[in-house]
């Protein structure tokens, strides 16, 4: 049996989001900004791809900038908005467990002469909201908080945070790449200025994202050239891929609702299941977190050794210890909720996506103990850490 | 299609298949080296029978890699005289291991400072004569260990302060 539970960190493609993007690669390939009929086709294709995704987080048209990636949408916001608006300030807020888009973004502004807060958060991973409006200062120019952590899925209080930077008049930028196309999010109702998505998150391709910017916003341009998306992003638009990621908003704004229920069910029975495990813990909050997310630790043994030997049994998963990447630091989130390293080196994460069953949460429950089991026996540690 | 792996056949075998995993009971020599915290921890038991290392046991904390190389060294001494297994080095073990990942390499120092601390425990405890070459290295793995434990000491103090800002 092949388990697949690794669809935080990517999904598969819809076979009806291939459907709809096979045209734009072979017939319809214009360039969009052509004034022929092939680039207005393209164009029209393009625009209709904008207002899907606008209506979806109920912003206008305009205010979508699609670009290659998540990571960019992040880069282009953190470092446009502090390029375009260092005159007013050069202090940015954003919290101790955001990607490393964010975190390496705001390193790199720290060392153009910006001041970064970097927020705190309890044990569940939820910023402090007295916190955030202390750390609002005259020359506070953006903050930017995750909607949904992508190791630990909690949920931030999005519409709050929003709410308190409205009345300071700062930007808000979210990091929305975990939660875009599973939890329903309004630009307007949560006071959110700018915010980032990735297509390859919720079945659509990957190298395609975009970012929302609200109108009226002062922001530079990363990249400089042809004028393409209203100037904001300079290069030929991928077509395929950015009607490839609307296919899927459209998609998932039908679907997403029962899926939560159906993934919040089989989440929960996972969670429940893989707790029996003697000296295993939740990692995140109970409730506030996506419905496709579990995070666990495990005392005595090592992330790594657990997902390689899951791997084996043909499960994927994932580790928050970074001991497999090019890092042997354990996760920086893990560690901001209070775990202690050795601690962190032991967790794993889970996540679901729309193709989970049953059978294949079964199939984990019945492994996962054995494996755990496994690794115990090597480990030096039995019943305490000495 | 074959499936891919992240590591070499030698390491996934020792990595499943893991050889002389346990305690001995009443050893003639132990070590144990690395941090739990870094993510690593090694302990190694010998027993030795006319000079050579009769029976070897070992018990690892750590990636995938570290528990593959604690078990090669095993099969690596196992049967070795005293002054065989001293001369034992990460080398040897990585020779066996095949490719592995550059920040990994660090797990078959760990290994191979297991058993040379286990000698060093079993020449100490049997008041035999210490190679001066040994006791060197017995320095060097005792200075290296306070090290880590001192820079992680610092990095979490640090961690705590600018979380807690």
């Amino acid at each position: 049996m092949r388990v697949y539970l690794d669809y935080a960190a990517t999904t598969p493609l819809d076979p009806r989001v291939l459907e709809a993007m096979k045209p734009y690669f072979y017939k319809k390939f214009g360039n969009s900004m052509s004034l022929h009929s092939w680039g207005l086709e393209a164009k029209q294709a393009l625009e209709e791809s904008r207002a899907i995704v606008a209506k979806f987080m109920n912003a206008d048209s305009e205010e979508v900038i699609f670009t290659g990636s998540a990571t960019e949408s992040i880069n282009f916001v953190l470092k446009g908005i502090a390029f375009a608006n260092k005159e007013k300030g050069k202090h940015i807020i954003t919290s101790a467990i955001e990607h490393h888009a964010v975190l390496e973004s705001c390193r790199w502004l720290e060392k153009q002469g910006f001041a970064i807060t970097y927020l705190p958060v309890d044990k569940y991973g939820l910023i402090d909201l007295k916190k955030l409006r202390n750390s609002i200062r005259d020359d506070t120019i953006l903050v930017s908080i995750m909607h949904a952590n992508n190791e630990i899925g909690t949920i931030e209080p999005i519409e709050e945070i929003g709410k308190i930077c409205k009345e300071k008049d700062v930007l808000f930028h979210t990091d929305a790449v975990q939660s875009f196309g599973k939890i329903p999010i309004d630009v307007n109702k949560m006071n959110i200025d700018l915010l980032s998505l990735s297509a390859h998150k919720f079945y659509g391709p990957k190298g395609v994202g975009a970012t929302f910017i609200r109108k009226g916003t002062k922001i530079e341009p990363l990249l400089h050239g042809g004028g393409h998306e209203f100037g904001l992003r300079s290069s030929t638009e991928n077509v395929a891929g950015i009607v490839g990621l609307a296919e899927a908003v459209r998609l998932r704004k039908k679907e997403m609702n029962q899926e939560a229920k159906k993934l919040t069910k089989l989440r929960d029975y996972l969670i429940k299941n893989v707790l029996k495990i003697d000296n295993s813990y939740l990692n995140g909050h109970p409730i506030k977190r996506l419905a496709n997310n579990a995070n666990f630790w495990f005392a005595f043994i090592e992330g790594e050794a657990l997902v390689i030997q899951l791997d084996s049994y043909g499960i994927a998963a994932s580790t928050g210890s970074a001991c497999s990447s090019s890092t042997l630091e354990p996760s920086h989130v893990l560690m901001a909720i209070g775990l202690k390293h050795e601690e962190a080196h032991g967790s794993l994460r889970l996540s679901l996506g729309k193709y989970t069953t049953k059978a294949e949460i079964d199939y984990t429950i019945k492994l996962l103990p054995r494996v755990v089991e496994s690794l115990r026996k090597i480990s030096p540690f039995k019943g305490k850490w000495k | 299609m074959k499936v891919p792996s992240l590591y070499s056949k030698e390491v996934m075998k020792h990595f499943k298949n893991p050889r002389n995993v346990g305690v001995i009971k009443n050893p003639d020599g132990t070590g144990r080296v690395g941090n739990a915290a870094c993510g690593d921890i090694m302990e190694l038991y010998i027993k030795v029978k006319k000079n050579k290392i009769s029976d070897i046991k070992f018990q690892t904390f750590g990636c995938v890699v570290a528990l593959a190389v604690s078990s090669m060294l095993t099969t690596i001494a196992k049967g070795k005289t005293i002054e065989e297994a001293i001369k034992i080095t990460n080398k040897d073990i990585l020779k066996k291991a095949g490719e592995v990942p550059l920040i990994k390499i660090h797990c078959s120092v760990l290994a191979a400072d297991a058993l040379k601390e286990s000698i060093y425990n079993y020449l100490s405890k049997s008041k035999k004569p210490i190679p001066e070459e040994l006791q060197k290295e017995h320095e060097r793995i005792q200075n290296t260990l306070r090290q880590v434990e001192k820079t992680h000491k610092e990095f979490t103090e640090f961690e705590e302060k600018i979380l807690k800002k």
